[in-house]
């Protein structure tokens, strides 16, 4: 738990109940203590102390914030913190920026957040009914959902059930990917939802209809089951090209330090979120344009004299959409995919991923399972070569901006070697 | 007709007829018909991986090869040489089961003898029966001597390694299995493997996986093909009817089953 010294940090917690403020107290000294001893921020640690001394912190916390919950399987990260960007210009914001989205995190970013206003909080899928029955939220944004991690996941279906039924009673306005049939079906049940056409590249979690079973139908972009009249709701807001239309059909550009289409889409959605909040889309987006890599990701390093772009990209919707962003070819490509607990053990995944598409790209293939992602290439029919490090994978590359993609532990792995 | 994942994918040019090795061989023309049975429905563990390396390697053996993706709301052709079919989760299983009743195509096809292997889910399908995301009996395809309860203990997640019938003539099974069902194995079947590290079937007697003739299934993704290449190959030759192919490179597939063997042995 960061501790925060200011006169507003003091004073307001002064005004906590008694409970609340030890629990505060205690947090900031575990974290302290697990700081010390090396083991990170602590952040995460001084948040499950603070709970178990008063499970209800986390409401008593957000009680007087404006809160915003974002989650989805990709983007979160980023999409908080271009939402907390955007409300910056309507007053201070405290955000978990640096992805601690499970509830301990999400007690002590707000432990530190002083004197803000407004709450944004990023929120693990499976975590989101419960932190939006705690914080009770102003909104909450639901970008997408897609396959992750399947040797432990729910299915994708029954995630969307679970949003479904954890937020049918909430009063917050709900900001929901009309192109996403998972995340529709969540969240047509709620009463306050704005419709955001926000694209998506990934399709293969949503061929069957989520309320009935039926066979979607998905002509162009639109989409609906033709056995129960489920379909596409008429969007409110839309990414068209590198412009967000805003609900008076005024188009406003994006643009953003942080490239791809998937980006583009989450400052759309952002940008519907800070309207909710009465911040004019112009505004929300010239505030966004601040941003420029989030935890790491898309960052552009300089490692051994040679340009390196850090991407992560998760799973198969999130691969995809990577691909999309890249240099063309003859830049080379790194590919490193890791199969450790965070990752997700079973790599049956790269499979569904379209490697096929790095057609003309020098590519090299590392990480722990690099022998996986090397028959996968093989039988997509590309030319690669396996290396054990970065280092020689940028050795051998040919000239030219890398761009090197990484799953989760492969990512943090990238960025400890590029560190150096 | 092609799923919506795919692109165009480009190959080396196209060697020799097959004919010079099939003398008699099941298939209808030239090329070999590779029938994808439900990504829409059944292609949550990787499954298109075994329909590339099926693809890939009989390609690499100079035959044409047409895939046929069938989502699930069209008809299953009776024509095909090779079906797969893959995993699902709960409920996609029980809509494919009760598509797959209603068409009845895959069961024709396997009547005229056509080759399929399915994986997890799909393998479940084939048999009498298996228990569906409602708690309910729902009855499968009865292409395979086998039904399929719940397990009750703990999901069976993880590495696998399993010898095959000798009868089949095919190396050490190496693959990942997650599945909760219990596949019971009726007087029809033989298994196809037994399990030295993994649960396989899960009814505790080491069996994995079933195949009478020409229908397989296993618990088995990975995919499959991918670390066992052998197995597509053992496809590919019971579609031409024929007992060598020529050689295809598999350095690759060798270097990860040799590391998936090794890791599984000894788990880190
Ligand atoms: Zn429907």
């Amino acid at each position: 738990m960061p501790g925060t010294d200011s006169e507003a940090t003091a004073a307001r917690e002064a005004s906590l109940p008694a409970r609340a403020k030890i629990a505060v107290t205690a947090g900031r000294v575990a974290a302290a203590l697990s700081q010390k001893a090396g083991r990170g921020s602590g952040s995460v640690i001084g948040g499950k102390v603070a709970l178990k001394l008063d499970p209800d912190l986390l409401a008593t916390l957000a009680e007087h914030l404006d809160v915003v919950l974002v989650s989805a399987t990709n983007g979160k990260t980023t999409t908080t913190r271009l939402i907390a960007e955007a409300l910056r210009a309507a007053g201070p914001v405290v955000s978990n920026a640096l992805g601690a989205n499970m509830p301990a995190g999400i007690t002590a970013a707000l432990a530190g957040g002083s004197d803000a206003k407004f709450g944004v909080i990023e929120v693990d899928e499976k975590y989101l009914a419960g932190v939006a029955r705690d914080t009770r939220p102003k909104a909450i944004a639901l970008l997408n959902l897609s396959r992750d991690q399947l040797d432990r996941a729910a299915e994708t279906r029954m995630m969307a059930e679970k949003w479904r039924e954890g937020l049918k009673d909430t009063d917050a306005v709900i900001i929901a990917n009309a192109d996403d049939p998972l995340v529709t079906w969540a969240a047509s049940s709620c009463r306050k939802v704005v419709w955001v056409a926000a694209g998506q590249a990934w399709k293969e979690d949503a061929w069957s209809c989520p309320s009935c079973g039926g066979v979607m139908q998905r002509p162009g972009d639109d989409w609906f089951c033709q056995d129960c009249g489920f379909r596409r709701p008429q969007p409110h807001w839309a990414l068209q090209g590198t412009h967000v239309i805003d609900p008076q059909r005024g188009a406003w550009p994006i643009q953003l330090q942080l490239p791809g289409r998937a980006n583009l889409a989450n400052a759309t959605s952002s940008a519907a979120v800070a309207a909710v909040f009465g911040v004019p889309p112009q505004v929300a987006l010239q505030r966004m344009q601040t941003v420029t890599a989030v935890a790491g990701r898309y960052d552009v390093v300089s490692y051994l004299g040679r340009d390196v772009r850090l991407l992560l990209a998760k799973n198969p919707a999130g691969w995809l959409e990577t691909f999309s962003l890249i240099d063309q070819p003859p830049a080379p490509v790194v590919l490193s995919v890791n199969a450790m607990d965070a990752d997700g053990t079973d790599t049956s995944w790269l499979w569904d991923v379209d490697y096929e598409r790095l057609a003309g790209h020098p590519i090299f293939v590392m990480g722990q399972r690099k022998l996986d992602l090397a028959v996968r290439l093989e039988v997509a029919g590309l030319q690669f070569q396996v290396v054990d490090t970065l280092e020689q994978a940028v050795q051998m590359a040919p000239p030219g901006r890398i761009e090197a993609i990484a799953n989760y532990t492969a990512f943090q792995q990238l960025r400890k070697a590029v560190a150096n | 007709m092609s799923f919506p994942t795919g692109h165009p994918q480009q190959y080396e040019p196209q060697q020799p007829a097959p004919q010079q090795y099939g003398r008699s061989s099941r298939m209808s023309d030239s090329s070999l018909r590779l029938v994808w049975v439900y990504p829409d429905l059944l292609s949550t563990y990787g499954d298109r991986g075994n329909a590339l390396v099926v693809e890939r390697r009989a390609r690499q053996r100079g035959l044409g090869v047409q895939r046929i993706d069938v989502r699930s709301d069209q008809a299953v052709p009776t024509s095909g040489d090779i079906y797969l079919i893959g995993g699902g989760e709960d409920r996609p299983q029980r809509l494919a089961a009760e598509r797959l009743r209603n068409d009845s195509g895959l069961v024709r096809a396997a009547e005229n003898g056509a080759i399929i292997l399915a994986v997890c889910a799909g393998y479940q399908i084939l048999g009498h029966e298996f228990v569906n995301d409602l708690g309910e009996r729902e009855p499968g395809l009865g292409l395979l001597d086998v039904w399929t309860t719940r397990g009750e203990g703990a999901r069976c997640v993880g590495d696998v390694l399993a010898e095959v019938d000798p009868r089949l003539g095919l190396p050490q099974l190496t693959g990942f299995e997650n599945h909760q069902g219990v596949t019971h194995l009726g007087q029809g079947v033989s298994p196809f493997a037994n399990v030295q590290v993994g649960r396989g079937n899960g009814t505790g007697d080491g069996t994995e996986g079933a195949w009478r003739d020409t229908v397989f299934g296993t618990y088995l993704h990975g995919p499959v093909m991918a670390r066992n290449p052998a197995v597509a190959d053992m496809l590919i030759k019971l579609a031409l009817d024929v007992n060598a192919l020529p050689p295809a490179d598999t350095t690759w597939y060798d270097a990860l089953r040799a590391e998936r063997i090794a890791a599984t042995r000894q788990p880190a």
